[in-house]
């Protein structure tokens, strides 16, 4: 890859068209060892194996010594790709293997998390991402630290990319660790540090070049595992060719299902495991409207304001570029999200449909118990059976499942082939790697470039930078795995607090900075310092010290508390101190038109 | 034109699109869900329109607004002389 620099941007696409080609072909070649009697867990090795190993060459072949390829991967990724790359970036372990669980069993009021995770990106193409690659900034507080000058400011909006995004890569190595020790046969806490291993191998050596190129290798991988066991089980159970267009009817006819197995009717049966959940919000009906719009407005803010993501449009050849890849990257992420209602959809009802083969409520316990896919996801603990009234009959009250099961064991349900579990396993592997990669070196670049670099030695020279972001991300990557080993937070509960995180102390800092030349040093400080502040003492006060939610603001939305503090504190301050120079007004000006120098040159 | 005066053409246009892009990212984000329990009532493609609009709708605007946006932005950057050179 080295060799042919110049050539390799223009061969991509086919360069990725023989990859996907190839990615097929392995299917291919699996299906066929199953029809030859491998057994499931060879399958599901080789799927994790073979795809891990894919990434860690490409890894091994961007290596490189240059400051602005570590950095920005040499502001050279073509638009398309750069969207898919992002696209893996956003897309964690929880979007793939949680996000349909969760619309399983939180119905309509989940599907705020869809909105908020696709919305946001029109925050990133209309106020920053644009801007922000005309200013050539290396890291998101360089932005910042440039912007407001000075090294308070600067080190303030490290210190907040670094909390929101180590709270979201614990959760992403979890998410690792959880896969690599189901398909590869593996104590979690082995799996924990076998995963954070192939997230090195793709980051350590390249930085964001190696980054690049493995994410749009794992977006082709976790896009297909996500689509085709959806399109295969539509069009085997006959809902219809392109299933997401067509599950309207399927919608309505859970709800029916819902009113006879009786819903809101049962009472709570005791005695299930922890993390497990039995069915008890209606499906269609609209959530609280107040509850909905909140947590819309944090997941969006927060997608706005999350370094990982907007540090990849700073590697696009230009301003046009990094907008058109914004674009892209919602096209490509949204490829998922509107599959993963109509597979949440799907799975209900194969387990709520008496009259289908795989209706397994209002069936005898006996029966249920002895269907296959029930043993095994129940010895693992993921899924439990306990009949409360002592009828026989599973009741709706009377399953317990994890909300994951949805996208891991629906190929079991609908009784398609193994191969397709190892390719779902590979697809959630490549999900929360692409994320935890991204955040990794987004926390690293932050320490290595705006702390060591730019506050505490400015004079040092490339090797060591190099060396020194390398040695942060390893030593980073290490505390990420030892805190997702202690297992202590669920997944889901972890990345919206990174989003909040993210909004409270970074959104109206970055976005003022760009949209209001009036900003000013100590009003940015001030945002983030207060903003930060009264985001993490109200997380910590709801959540920790039992404090009643003000207005129906739980812990998943604390980003309504410091968003609005973060503006005030930022604009009162603004307005109470002196204007920013001439020097930096003019900046501003050049920030806002696409033509030009950036402002930062190209290696700073 | 001088480039003073290209300049306050160019942030106005520009500003005019960010609040036009921003408009309709409130509607579909905020608006029709507030309002997703009377839009159930109506069906559409058989499904609930609420229901609807959270799941598919919203996301179906959002992925056109922002190409859209993109394509108006690079005109705005053409017409007023501040597109980069490629």
């Amino acid at each position: 890859m080295k060799g042919l620099k110049g050539n390799f941007i223009e061969n991509l696409p086919k360069i990725y068209g023989m990859y996907t080609g190839g990615f097929l072909v392995f299917i291919l070649i699996m299906a066929v060892f199953e029809q030859m009697g491998m057994d499931a867990d060879t399958i599901g090795i080789l799927f994790v194996a073979f795809t891990v190993l894919i990434y860690a060459a490409i890894g091994w072949l961007s290596r490189t010594m240059q400051v602005d390829t570590y950095y920005v991967a040499g502001r050279q990724v073509p638009t398309v790709f750069n969207g898919m790359a992002t696209a893996a970036d956003w897309m964690s372990g929880a979007s793939f293997v949680a996000m349909a669980g969760g619309i399983y069993f939180g119905g309509h009021g989940y599907l705020a998390f869809v909105v908020g995770w696709t919305g946001g990106y029109i925050l990133v193409a209309a106020l920053m991402a644009p801007y922000l690659r005309k200013f050539g900034c290396y890291t998101v507080p360089d932005f910042i630290g440039t912007r407001y000058g000075g090294n308070l400011a600067r080190f303030c909006a490290v210190l907040v990319l670094v909390v929101a995004s180590f709270t979201y890569v614990t959760a992403q190595i979890n998410a690792t660790g959880t896969i690599a020790s189901r398909a590869l046969q593996i104590p979690f806490e082995v799996g924990v540090w076998f995963g954070l291993l192939g997230i090195l191998l793709c980051s350590m050596l390249g930085g964001m070049r190696a980054v690049t190129w493995t994410q749009v290798a794992q977006y082709i991988v976790l896009i297909i595992a996500y689509l085709v066991p959806v399109f295969w089980m539509s069009n085997k159970q006959g809902f219809g060719v392109v299933p997401q267009l067509v599950y309207g009817e399927a919608v309505m006819k859970i709800t029916e299902l819902e009113a006879m197995h009786g819903l809101g009717t049962l009472d709570a049966v005791a005695g299930a495991k922890a993390g497990l959940k039995a069915l008890s919000v209606p499906f269609v009906a609209a959530a609280d409207g107040w509850k909905f719009v909140t947590l819309v407005l944090c997941m969006m803010a927060g997608t706005a304001s999350l370094p990982h993501i907007l540090m990849r449009y700073f590697t696009t050849p230009s301003v046009r570029s990094a907008r058109q890849s914004v674009a892209w990257s919602l096209f490509f992420i949204f490829l998922l999200y509107f599959t993963a209602p109509a597979l949440a959809t799907f799975t209900k009802l194969q387990l709520l449909n008496p009259e289908l083969a795989t209706g397994i409520i209002g069936k005898a316990i006996t029966e249920v118990n002895a269907l296959e896919w029930v043993q095994k996801w129940s010895s693992v603990g993921f899924l439990q059976v306990i009949d409360g009234n002592g009828d026989g009959i599973l009741q709706l009250n009377e399953f317990f499942m994890r909300g994951d099961i949805v996208v891991l064991a629906t190929p079991e349900i609908a009784g398609l082939p193994y191969v397709i579990s190892g390719l779902v396993a590979a697809g959630g592997m490549a999900a929360a790697m692409s994320t935890a990669d991204g955040l990794l070196l987004a926390i690293a670049n932050a320490l290595s470039h705006d702390l060591y670099y730019k506050i505490i030695d400015p004079a040092a020279e490339t090797r060591k930078r190099l060396l020194v972001a390398r040695a942060l991300l390893l030593v980073i990557g290490a505390a990420g795995a030892f805190v997702a080993s202690l297992k202590l937070t669920s997944i889901l509960g972890a990345v919206a607090w990174a989003f909040d995180f993210a909004c409270s102390g970074l959104f109206f800092p970055i976005v003022l900075g760009i949209w209001w030349k009036r900003a000013n040093r100590a009003g940015a400080i001030a945002g983030m310092v207060f903003g930060f502040l009264a985001g993490t003492w109200y997380l910590y006060m709801v959540r920790f010290a039992g404090m009643d939610p003000w207005v129906g603001i739980d812990h998943l939305r604390f980003g309504m508390i410091g968003m609005p503090v973060s503006l005030i504190a930022m604009i009162v301050v603004s307005l109470m101190t002196e204007e920013p120079d001439a020097e930096t007004q003019a900046m501003v000006d050049e920030i806002r038109v696409p033509a030009g120098k950036t402002i930062l040159g190209s290696s700073h | 034109m001088t480039d003073a005066s290209q300049r306050v053409e160019h942030w106005t246009r520009t500003k005019r699109l960010m609040i036009i892009t921003l408009f309709l990212w409130v509607v579909f984000s905020f608006v029709v869900h507030w309002f997703a329990g009377a839009l159930n009532a109506f069906s559409f493609m058989g499904f609930p329109l609420g229901f609807y609009m959270a799941a598919q709708g919203s996301e179906v605007i959002f992925v056109v607004v922002i190409f859209w946006f993109a394509w108006a932005q690079h005109k705005i950057d053409s017409e007023t002389g501040f597109a980069e050179e490629e």
